[in-house]
């Protein structure tokens, strides 16, 4: 019994394994060290990673208000900010998309979703979109683990919050809360890479 | 144990799903009048149920199209692909619907009905995302829209949009093969 259990667990993980062997073609890999930002918050003040002086390492989301997936995950962002701020891992949320090429993203609307669903974590504007192009997110949701090192913001995850982001009955893998349980257990999270699932950022052509 | 566990959890979720095969046929003709369809005239499959549609090996050319209700680029290009199944006698176009569950009675059944779409149209849901995205093709990166054409002699994806020209350009260069 025992060794069927082994193998099969083998067996699986070699199957995830393959399924997560794509990298991205530009922007961090893991164990790159991030550039900080400084973003201006829906509440109108600077929001850089070197505020917060406490904190162990960052869970930054690229989100946005218009596209589903990202309004579909909105509630699992909330409860992984709630989980980790206090261990130290607080969520930054950052919206990439340009509010010109879309309706529903500028500041104001930002203001608006924000308030509607009681974010508990900075909703920062990507402003002239620098941000997201040099950490390589191509998705809203697109989630960015990142681990402190002295001065280093160390890339540790880079993809999807879990394994069915449009259902959330659905979730079997917790990509996001095992990386960030992992480092917090002071370990290198299993699964490093996995597909960003959203919608495209909005740019103007 | 736990380990145990988890899997057990994981096969009963995995066999609890649907597994109904999709039975292709051709809906309309280019004359035919639309008929309303209800909740039971698109069905919802997973990654299994849909599989058979990109695994045809008779003689015609199959155009796969990936959309949803709320994806604008999508929403456009459709009746592109329309005038494609309508004008082809050789060409079926099957338009997969990754609407979000609960919008599916809203949103989808609507939005086909109002469209008065012909195509065959399969709304497919399915969790455990980072599986099926690369088993549909290894190059996509999950967005929409998505198209793959195929016939027993040729396969190509694209994850991009179409005008209608394109669109017209590809699907022949597969008649001509």
């Amino acid at each position: 019994m025992k060794t069927t259990m082994k193998s099969f667990l083998v067996i699986t993980v070699l199957i995830i394994a393959t399924a997560f062997t794509i990298n991205p073609d530009k922007g961090y890999q893991v164990g790159d060290d991030a550039a900080d930002f400084k973003l201006e918050n829906i509440d109108g003040k600077m929001v850089s990673m070197a505020n917060y002086s406490e904190a162990k390492g960052f869970i930054i989301v690229f989100t946005c208000n218009t596209c589903p997936y990202s309004v579909a995950n909105e509630d699992r962002i909330i409860a992984l900010d709630k989980k980790y701020k206090a261990k130290g891992y607080p969520v930054i949320a950052i919206n990439p998309n340009d509010p010109k090429a879309i309706e529903g993203d500028d500041m104001a609307d930002m203001k608006v979703r924000a308030e509607e669903k009681g974010f508990t974590f900075p909703y920062l504007v990507d402003k002239g979109q620098k941000v997201y192009p040099l950490y390589g997110a191509t998705k809203t949701p697109h989630v960015y683990v990142i681990r402190k090192e002295g001065a280093k913001n160390i890339v540790e995850y880079i993809g999807a919050i879990d394994d069915s982001s449009r259902n959330p009955d659905a979730v079997t893998k917790k990509f996001v809360e095992n990386a960030v349980d992992n480092l917090l257990a002071g370990k290198k999270p299993e699964v490093t890479y996995t597909r960003a699932i959203g919608c495209s950022i909005k740019t103007v052509k | 144990m736990r380990n145990f566990l988890f899997f057990l959890c994981l096969i009963l979720i995995l066999s609890s799903c649907k597994n109904e095969h999709v039975e292709v046929k051709k809906t309309a003709t280019t004359n035919q009048t639309f008929i309303e369809v209800t909740l039971e005239d698109i069905p919802t499959v997973n990654y299994e149920g849909l599989e058979p549609i990109f695994n045809k090996k008779d003689d015609k050319t199959y155009v796969i199209n990936f959309w949803a209700t709320w994806c604008l680029p999508c929403v456009k290009e459709l009746p592109y692909f329309e005038r494609i199944n309508q004008e082809y006698k050789d060409v079926e176009v099957i338009l997969v619907s990754l609407d979000f569950p609960k919008q599916k009675e809203k949103r989808l059944i609507s939005f086909v009905n109002k469209k008065k779409i012909q195509s065959q149209v399969i709304h497919f849901d399915d969790f455990n995302e980072q599986v099926w995205i690369p088993k549909i093709d290894k190059n996509w990166s999950g967005a929409i829209p998505a198209t793959i054409i195929y016939n027993k002699n040729k396969r190509k994806f694209y994850e991009q949009s179409f005008t209608e020209e394109e669109l017209q350009k590809e699907v022949q260069s597969f008649l001509k093969s």
